[in-house]
């Protein structure tokens, strides 16, 4: 879908490749090609990080490279970014999304400032790890969707792949990236495997990209609702809708052109998240959607999300989650005969 | 079966402060815990410094009042510690100070105006801190002392002889980052060395209730670090500790705490009333043990300062003072577009869309 064959004549032979072997991948590559790359947090070492993303990375750079700090999340960004002011390109993880929190004021007071507060002269080239989302069965506070804190944070870049090419080249350009990048990893797709040779290089970061094409409607997802978008298109065509998908990417900055560009061309559009409805990013989308495309709008923006309900236990996960079918009950709800 | 205890690192600080010049001017018989006293060229140039920096603070409290700066936070009293602990600095060094340490960054050659910038509104950090080897001073408390710890782990991993400082507050010792700077400098053996400034109150807040520790140097016992409390108006004794710890850091042998018993003379900003929380015979205890009063005696009892030194260095001070009230008379330029300018790296367009809205407004107001 997604993927441009990469330019190398070396790539091995396509195998199969999950998201976390992706990311993975990524992350020897960026440690590889550049000495200011470092890896630390909770269990990245010698474990492997619990999603196991960070694997083998200690053994084969050592623990000047790749070490697990103590179990201090703000002290994880605070040090990362002395180190990065001091020329280090950290990139940390954060075991779980609601155990982000704790470094939410580094995160936004400083990460996401350092550059404006001193005129451009330090930059925090930090990128942080977030495994994010529901859908596994986690129990309370390991399935939040945070995105909303990070995409609402001038300075920060928010990045979401929805499959492992995307995870692979969206990181190895976060890490390259001198703007501070909040890389959320939707865990729910972690294990999603795809035939790929490794390195490859999909679309730039900042670019969302139309993964289905479409001619009646516009979903738009990321991360873990990209799937359930393209569900939707496919159930949807059962029903004679054509339906474009549009995988977001990145969610700051929001690619303007290309969603509205489909929405221009379907006159319809609904967004699909997991975290809450209320003042989510769908929110978001569907102002500035309107904003740009009002006349070209036959039907009003919907959302399908999360409820306005902390993120519910394992057993009531499945009437939280977005569903085909409460977006195919969205796409029904528009008044098609407008 | 005995369980094998590891005994290194364990020591807890002296109670009484370590101090060489006592408030009389006088050597102190106070342990020194093996430190020396600096020359009396080195302590000369601390009195200069410390006569600066009062003038300053004064100054800049002054122009305060007359709504020259929105907010200052004076470390007026605060003086040894300030100077005494930069000072120590080797240039190679980084300082990571807050809003309350002006008076450092002025000791590392930071320009008035530079310094002021903040406080005048005019930018968040008024300097390059590449070129000064100094953060931007951090407001949200104790927040500094990670991004210290941080710095001086990539300096140990990269084989720099570069250590770090970083000042925070008795207030600001009971946040978590400050447990979590302490920890992590212990665990990763950075060279950092911790200058807590216990100058007696967080804005109103008495320490006997921000804290019900005996004193907060013996925390760094907690997280395998050496402590030392310091008498934190002794300029002799802050700086003797603090380039031990220093020399330690470099050496490898990781972070330190030094806590300084100081008093903030001034208010805490120029917006709130400290008579709302302590009384005048408190200020007055404190002023005998005046930093600046206490190291002139000395001085001139070794002969190192006479009136005519004393004299020159009040004239400089007043030179610096001046220096001040023109920077702050002058009206910094101040270009709307640098809203936009210093957000990413990277060129945002819904930035430069925005950016235009200012460049209309501009336009249409004949200023563009
Ligand atoms: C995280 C945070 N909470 C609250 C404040 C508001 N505040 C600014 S200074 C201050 C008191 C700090 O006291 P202390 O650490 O002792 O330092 P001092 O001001 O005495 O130098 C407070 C509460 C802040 N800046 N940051």
């Amino acid at each position: 879908m997604s993927v441009t064959a990469p330019e190398a004549t070396s790539a091995p032979a396509p195998s199969s490749v999950t998201m976390t072997k992706a990311l993975n991948q990524a992350l020897r590559d960026s440690l590889a090609d550049d000495d200011t790359v470092l890896v630390f947090g909770e269990d990245v070492g010698r474990l492997g990080g619990v999603f196991r993303v960070t694997e083998g990375l200690r053994a084969e750079f050592g623990s000047n490279r790749v070490w697990d700090s103590p179990l201090a999340e703000s002290g994880i960004i605070g040090t990362a970014i002395g180190m990065a002011m001091n020329g280090m390109r950290p990139v940390v993880e954060m075991q779980f999304d609601a155990y982000a929190y704790p470094a939410f004021e580094q995160i936004v007071s400083h990460v996401a400032k350092m550059r404006n507060r001193t005129k451009g002269r330090v930059s925090l080239p930090i990128t942080i790890r977030i495994p994010y989302a529901g859908d596994i069965g986690g129990v309370e506070h390991h399935s939040d969707s945070s995105e909303v804190y990070w995409t609402s944070t001038p300075g920060l870049t928010v990045v979401t792949p929805s499959n492992p090419a995307d995870a692979y080249s969206l990181l190895r350009e976060s890490i390259a990236s001198d703007d501070p990048v909040v890389f959320m990893e939707p865990k729910s797709r972690y294990w999603m495997k795809e035939m790929l040779s490794l390195p490859v290089t999909t679309a730039p970061m900042n670019r969302a990209q139309v993964i289905r094409e479409g001619t009646d409607a516009t979903l738009l997802a990321y991360g873990p609702t990209v799937r359930t978008a393209l569900d939707s298109a496919e159930a949807g065509a059962e029903h004679g809708l054509s339906i474009e998908v549009i995988d977001l990417r990145t969610l700051s900055p929001f690619d303007d052109e290309t969603v509205s560009a489909s929405v221009r061309k379907t006159s319809r559009a609904a967004i699909i998240h997991e975290a809450a409805q209320f003042g989510g990013y769908g929110a978001e989308v569907a102002a500035r959607l309107t904003e740009r495309n009002f006349t070209h709008l036959s039907a009003p923006i919907l959302r399908v999300a999360g409820f306005d309900v902390p993120y519910p236990s394992p057993k009531l996960e499945e009437f939280y989650l977005p569903t085909v079918e409460r977006v195919l009950d969205a796409l029904e709800s528009w008044d098609w005969e407008l | 079966m005995t369980i094998d205890v590891p005994t290194t690192g364990r020591s807890l600080p002296q109670l009484q402060p370590i101090s060489f010049i006592g408030a009389d001017g006088r050597l102190t018989d106070t342990p020194t815990e093996g430190l020396r006293i600096p020359s009396d060229a080195t302590l000369t140039g601390l009195y200069r410094q410390m006569v600066l920096v009062r003038r300053f603070e004064a100054q800049v409290t002054h122009l305060t009042r007359q709504g020259r700066l929105a907010t200052y936070p004076s470390a007026a009293g605060q003086e040894a510690a300030e100077v005494g602990a930069t000072t120590a600095l080797a240039p190679n060094d980084w300082l990571f100070p807050t809003y309350r340490d002006s008076a450092a960054l002025l000791t590392r050659g930071v320009p008035v105006a530079e310094i002021l910038a903040a406080f005048r509104g005019d930018w968040h950090c008024g300097f390059d801190p590449q070129e000064y080897h100094a953060s931007p001073s951090a407001t949200p408390l104790a927040t500094q002392t990670l991004h210290a710890t941080g710095f001086a782990m990539a300096a140990k991993l990269k084989g720099e002889d570069a250590a770090t400082l970083t000042f925070l507050g008795d207030g600001a010792s009971s946040e978590g980052d400050t447990h979590e700077a302490f920890n992590f400098a212990s665990v990763w053996q950075t060279p950092t060395v911790f200058v807590l400034q216990n100058n007696q109150y967080a804005i109103s807040t008495p320490l006997r209730e921000q804290t019900n520790a005996t004193m907060l140097a013996d925390r760094a016992a907690g997280y395998g670090m050496p402590g030392l409390r310091v008498d934190g108006n002794d300029v002799a004794a802050v700086f003797a500790a603090v380039s031990a710890a220093l020399a330690r850091g470099r050496n490898g042998d990781g972070p330190t705490l030094i806590e300084c018993l100081t008093y903030r003379m001034e208010s805490h900003t120029n917006s709130d009333d400290p008579t709302k929380y302590r009384d005048s015979e408190e200020v007055e205890h404190w002023k005998q043990f005046d930093p600046i009063d206490r190291l002139e005696k000395y001085l001139r009892q070794s002969e190192a300062l006479d009136d005519a030194k004393v004299a020159e260095v009040a004239e400089a001070a007043e030179t610096l003072a001046a220096s001040v009230r023109e920077a702050m008379n002058q009206e910094a330029e101040i270009d709307p577009r640098e809203l936009f300018a210093h957000v990413y790296a990277t060129p945002r367009t819904a930035l430069a869309e925005q950016q235009q809205v200012v460049e209309a407004e501009l336009a249409a107001a004949g200023r563009a």
